[in-house]
This record gives C-alpha cells, sequence and structure tokens, in this order.
C-alpha cells in the first residue's frame, strides 16, 4: 500500500493519494496481530491468553484447557453485550454519515471522481455505463489487492517503520485535512460566518488530540468517538466521490473479496495473521475499533498475559482508517479484528496498550492464568467495516426514491448482518470477514425497498391505509 | 410514546435490543415479500383502471396482514429455539429472559418498524413548507396519521403478546383472534378519509387488545390498583 502511495500522483482530489499505503500497513499488522490470537484462541477457547507470545502456549494450555467450556459459555453468553457494544457506534456513525449528507448538500454534488476510478458514468448509452462502471469497480479493486499484497510484503521483510509512517500520515491527512473540508462545508450550509484563526485552532485541536488518541494513549470513549468521526469522513468522501453504478458494485465485490481474503488459505490477509503470529507479534495501531480497553499499565506486572492481549487490542482500536485503501484493507482486517479481538478482549479483558507495557509483557514469562471478569471483554472490529456500512446507509439516504424508508430498512439489514456475523463468531471462534453478510442484507434490501417497498407505501400513505 | 416505551424498558438490556432489532427484521422482511407480491400485481393489471388499482392495493394490504402474521409465527418459532439456547448456556440453568418479555420486545419491534416505515416520509415532508389538504383533503391528514400510526404501534406490541401466549399454550383461537383483529384494524382504514370510522374503532380494539395482554401477562385489577395508589 505504501507503495502506491508513491505512485499516485496528486488528482484532482488529491486527499487520498497518501492513505492507501498506511490503510494496507495496518491492516496487515492487524491481520498477523489476529491470526495470532486466533491461533491461540483455538488451542485455548476463549479464556486463556497467555499463548499471545507463543511462550506461555505449552504452559498454559492445560490450564487453558479446563476452562475452555466455561468460556464458551460465557462468550456466548455475554454474546449479547458485545453486539450492543458493537451496535453502538455503528449506528452512530450511520447517523452521522445520513445526517450529513441530508444536511450539507457538498457531499451530494457531483464534483467530479477519483483518480481510481477514471471512467464516467455519464454516458449516453445504459450499456456503455455498465462498462465503465464495472471497469471503475475493477480498477479499484485491483488497487485493493495490490495495496494489500505490497503490505504483507512490507510485513514479511519487517518493514516496520514504512508502516508506521504511513499511518501517521494518512491519520494526519485525514485528521487535518478532511475536517477541515467537513467543517467548511457545514458552516456554509448553515450559513455560519467563522474566521480563519478561530477555524485554524479547532482543527488544530482537534486534530493534535485526535493524534494522540489514535496513536497513543488516551481515554477510551475519546478514542472510540475519533475512530468513529474518521470512518465517518471517509465514507463521506466515498460517497461524494464514487458515481453510483460503481459505489453498489465496489462494495458488492468488496465483500466477496473480504471473504476471498479472510477465509482462503491463500489469501493475503490471512498469511498477514499468520506471519504476526509467527513472530508473535502485536499488529500496528491498526485501523481497528475496540470496545473495551481499560486496564492500566501496572496490571502488567501481575497478568502479563492479559496486558499483551489487551495491548493488541488497544493498538487494533487506534488505528483510524485512513484512506481507502485503508479501508479496504481495513474491511479485510475488520472481519479478522472483530472475531479475532473479541476471542482477545474475552481472554483478555480491555487492556491499555502501550509500547513500553507490550514490551514489558513480552519480556514477561506467561506463566499465570488470566482471570479475567467477563464482563470486560470486548469486541473489534475494523474500521473499513464502519466505513463500508457508513457508504452503504450514506448512498441509500441520497440517492434513493424512497428516502428514508429505504435509509431505514438498509440500516436494520446491516444491523442484523452483523448480529449474524457475530453469531457466527461466537460459533466458528475464527477470524472472520464482517463485510459480506452485512453488505449482502443491505445491498438486497437497498434495492428490494427503492423498487418494490416504495410505491407501495406511497400508495397506501396516499389513501392512508395502514399495514 | 413508543420511543419513550423503548428507552425505558428495552434498551438497557443487550438480548432485548438484538430481539427488537431482529423482529423489525422480520417485519421488514413480510413487508418486502408482501410489496413484491402487489408489485407483481400491479404491473400484470391495466395501470389506467382507478377501481382495479385500489381494489389491488386493498388485497396488497391484506396480502400483507396475513404475511407480517406469518413472520410473527416465524420469528415465534426462532426465538424459541433461541431460548433453548439460551437456556443451556447459562449457569443456573433458566433463561436470562422469559418467553414472555421476548414477546413484548417482539411486539415492540414489529410495532416501531411498520410505526416508523409509516410515519417517516410523513415527518420529513411535514418538516417542509406547504398546506395539509390544501387539494380538497382532509387537513387533518397529519395528526390522524400520527394517532393512527401510534396505535398501530401499541397495538402491535399488544399483539404479540398475545400471538406468543397463543403459541406456548396452544391456544389457537387466540392467535386466530389476533389475526382478526389485525385484519379489522387495517380494514378500518380502508374508511380513511372518514375518521371516525377507522381511529375509533381501532382505539378501542387496542383498549381491549391492552386489556386482554395484561390479564396474560399476570397482571389483575389488584396490581393495577396498587401499582396507581403506589402502595
Amino acid at each position: 500500500m505504501t507503495e502506491l502511495s508513491a505512485h499516485l500522483p496528486q488528482f484532482q482530489h488529491g486527499q487520498l493519494t497518501e492513505n492507501f499505503p498506511d490503510t494496507h500497513l495496518s491492516n496487515t499488522n492487524d491481520n498477523s496481530e489476529r491470526r495470532r490470537h486466533d491461533n491461540s484462541e483455538r488451542r485455548r477457547n476463549d479464556n486463556a491468553e497467555s499463548e499471545t507470545n507463543g511462550q506461555p502456549q505449552n504452559n498454559i494450555q492445560r490450564v487453558v484447557e479446563q476452562d475452555e467450556e466455561e468460556d464458551e459459555e460465557l462468550t456466548l453468553k455475554y454474546g449479547a453485550k458485545h453486539v450492543i457494544m458493537l451496535f453502538v457506534p455503528v449506528t452512530l456513525c450511520m447517523v452521522v454519515v445520513v445526517a450529513t449528507i441530508k444536511s450539507v448538500s457538498f457531499y451530494t454534488r457531483k464534483d467530479g471522481q477519483l483518480i481510481y476510478t477514471p471512467f464516467t458514468e455519464e454516458t449516453e448509452t445504459v450499456g456503455q455505463r455498465a462498462l465503465n462502471s464495472v471497469l471503475n469497480a475493477a480498477i479499484m479493486i485491483s488497487v485493493i489487492i495490490v495495496m494489500t499484497i505490497l503490505l504483507v510484503v512490507l510485513y514479511k521483510y519487517r518493514c516496520y517503520k514504512v508502516i508506521h509512517g504511513w499511518l501517521i500520515i494518512s491519520s494526519l491527512l485525514l485528521l487535518f485535512f478532511f475536517s477541515f473540508i467537513y467543517l467548511g462545508e457545514v458552516f456554509k450550509t448553515y450559513n455560519v460566518a467563522m474566521d480563519y484563526i478561530t477555524v485554524a485552532l479547532m482543527i488544530w485541536n482537534f486534530g493534535v488530540v485526535g493524534m494522540i488518541c489514535i496513536h497513543w494513549k488516551g481515554p477510551l470513549r475519546l478514542q472510540q468517538a475519533y475512530l468513529i468521526m474518521i470512518s465517518a469522513l471517509m465514507a463521506l468522501v466515498f460517497i461524494k466521490y464514487l458515481p453510483e453504478w460503481t459505489a453498489w458494485l465496489i462494495l458488492a465485490v468488496i465483500s466477496v473479496y473480504d471473504l476471498v481474503a479472510v477465509l482462503c488459505p491463500k489469501g493475503p490477509l490471512r498469511m498477514l495473521v499468520e506471519t504476526a503470529q509467527e513472530r508473535n507479534e502485536t499488529l500496528f495501531p491498526a485501523l481497528i475499533y475496540s470496545s473495551t480497553m481499560i486496564w492500566l499499565v501496572n496490571m502488567a506486572e501481575e497478568d502479563p498475559e492479559a496486558q499483551r492481549k489487551s495491548k493488541n487490542s488497544t493498538y487494533n482500536k487506534q488505528a483510524p482508517a485512513s484512506q481507502t485503501q485503508n479501508e479496504d484493507a481495513e474491511a479485510d482486517d475488520g472481519g479478522f479484528s472483530q472475531e479475532w479481538q473479541q476471542e482477545r478482549d474475552n481472554r483478555i479483558g480491555p487492556i491499555e496498550s502501550t509500547p513500553e507495557s507490550r514490551a514489558a509483557v513480552q519480556a514477561l514469562p506467561s506463566n499465570s492464568q488470566m482471570s479475567e471478569d467477563p464482563e470486560e471483554r470486548g469486541v473489534k472490529l475494523g474500521l473499513g467495516d464502519f466505513i463500508f456500512y457508513s457508504v452503504l446507509v450514506g448512498k441509500a439516504s441520497a440517492t434513493a426514491s424512497g428516502d428514508w424508508n429505504t435509509t431505514l430498512a438498509c440500516f436494520v439489514a446491516i444491523l442484523i448482518g452483523l448480529c449474524l456475523t457475530l453469531l457466527l463468531l461466537a460459533i466458528f471462534k475464527k477470524a472472520l470477514p464482517a463485510l459480506p453478510i452485512s453488505i449482502t442484507f443491505g445491498l438486497v434490501f437497498y434495492f428490494a425497498t427503492d423498487n418494490l417497498v416504495q410505491p407501495f407505501m406511497d400508495q397506501l400513505a396516499f389513501h392512508q391505509f395502514y399495514i | 410514546p413508543a420511543f419513550g416505551l423503548f428507552i425505558f424498558t428495552i434498551a438497557r438490556d443487550p438480548l432485548r435490543i438484538i430481539i427488537l432489532i431482529a423482529g423489525a427484521f422480520f417485519w421488514l422482511v413480510s413487508l418486502l415479500l408482501s410489496s413484491l407480491i402487489w408489485f407483481i400485481a400491479v404491473k400484470a393489471s391495466d395501470p389506467q383502471d382507478e377501481r382495479l388499482q385500489k381494489g389491488l392495493l386493498i388485497f396488497g394490504v391484506m396480502f400483507s396482514v396475513l404475511l407480517q402474521e406469518a413472520f410473527r409465527f416465524l420469528y415465534y418459532k426462532l426465538l424459541r429455539k433461541a431460548i433453548e439456547g439460551l437456556v443451556a448456556l447459562s449457569e443456573d440453568g433458566c433463561s436470562p429472559i422469559s418467553i414472555q418479555q421476548m414477546a413484548y420486545v417482539a411486539g415492540v419491534g414489529f410495532g416501531l418498524m411498520s410505526g416508523a416505515f409509516s410515519m417517516i416520509n410523513l415527518l420529513a415532508d411535514a418538516l417542509g413548507p406547504g398546506t395539509v389538504g390544501i387539494h380538497g383533503d382532509s387537513q387533518l391528514y397529519f395528526l390522524t396519521s400520527a394517532f393512527m400510526t401510534m396505535v398501530l404501534i401499541f397495538l402491535h406490541t399488544f399483539w404479540g403478546i398475545l400471538f406468543f401466549h397463543g403459541c406456548e399454550h396452544r391456544r389457537w383461537w387466540e392467535i386466530a383472534a389476533v389475526v382478526i383483529m389485525h385484519l379489522t384494524v387495517s380494514g378500518s382504514s380502508f374508511c380513511n378519509p372518514l375518521y371516525v370510522g377507522s381511529l375509533v374503532p381501532s382505539y378501542l380494539l387496542m383498549a381491549a387488545a391492552a386489556a386482554w395482554a395484561y390479564l396474560l401477562s399476570g397482571g389483575s385489577a389488584q396490581n393495577l390498583r396498587r401499582f396507581l395508589l403506589c402502595k
């Protein structure tokens, strides 16, 4: 992905160039971490964490197995809580996106296209338009695939600095530039006069706090809020700059790709996670949203395993998705992280991870069994998932004739898809892609509601019939 | 009011939220299928014939009601299985949520979704400029729509309880009563804009269903009195 950024010149909406590399990198890292946890998971069945670093695994395995069954039950039992922990941020993100789309007209105006989608959709014939959108989608997907593979390669060759740098640049760009544009548009819509100095101050504060929260330490809620805001911003950019048919096609293909990349043995994401697990490394502060992260650093001594786990989760959460590339990667990662992270969280509980504590933890022998309060387990979801869900709902609210009905239908469909995915997660205990089920439901419901339900409801409302 | 119900009784327990969303989803699917049928019927018929169109619409409504009840039944089956799973998983051998609570939440889910679909476009339009009923239609359009929607949401909630209770105790007449009530309410809405014909029966039916559901859930006049007097 890094490479991609390098190659991409400034295009008209040059904002997105650099993001890609970062995203991919983050994803790779995340994937590796996830894989690691995954393996540990399988052995332990949600309870014992010690395996993260690889060393304790042998010692702990026996201890872990005793609690395996209990853990399974606990996992499923608290599954509802986890689902809600994910529902809320996804809902918030979607609400923000829909609210913005409805009120700020900037995001529904066609101001051109990204360089990744060079073919226009304003063609004369339907066939031409279809062809163009297919080509656009193909280009986008191949870009994503290339970036992911690049990320895997980079990770394999331990170019961590590059990855880190990309991440930081992407999040910088996202936090400052995109939010500046967003703020400007909101002010324009509501006709609020604002001077540059105030704006500069606000954006500066927002951006700096965001960078600190996401890449370093920060209060959990604030971190979550920043990740949500960033996902919403990204989704808005997507909605604005992707033409109609291309957007739907990309959504569909992304979910297929997510499925393939996460579940196939030769998929890039899977390889990434495997590599990370072999090296017993944590993934980079990638684009993963984590629902719990509370432990303090001083807990490390008592519970190295837990710490390790939480750190990983924390890291995952921290990487905001900055660019499209990131999103794609994230989407894939999201699948991983979600499942894997849940496992991890379940096992570890929330932990605040800092580079220091991670190092400390990894140095410690893992022989203590973690006893976590099951209540504190969390779930993780990749930011790419957030972004694509929001893109779907935002597009539904922007361009549907059924307007709110369609938006509502897509919203419910996505939530149900998320529920099902989490259920599968609890059953299979492996990294799973979070996109396919939800996006499929969302797409089906969007097209069905828009074309079938809308005329029906219109007629009913006209005559004031009630069903 | 329905939203208040949601906040006070459902929002705290995550399991209930999931059941709620799943209920809304089932209602949505039933709506989808019924509108599919209606759409096919419309496309296959003559678009110029007003009476036929209206007739088709009525047919669509009835069919949709039947489908909704069918989906409520399917949802009941799913929840039964889910309860068994939850019981197996729980530590002390009893489910964290009872079938009655599930019935209530499922009913609210159905109701909320149905209400949302009925009202939300109206609300969005209501924010914009315009005069109600300028073309000779009733001026009370928005008001009556709001009341009708509210009564429907409540009715769905009560029907949920009654329906599940009927399924639990295998009293088919209860289930049939729910279906007939639903058909009646929808049918009464055909009298619109003669609002007295639709709103009044609906509210009466709602009161009846409320009392019935209350009794089924174990309440009694005594409980009610105690509650009201804050004992």
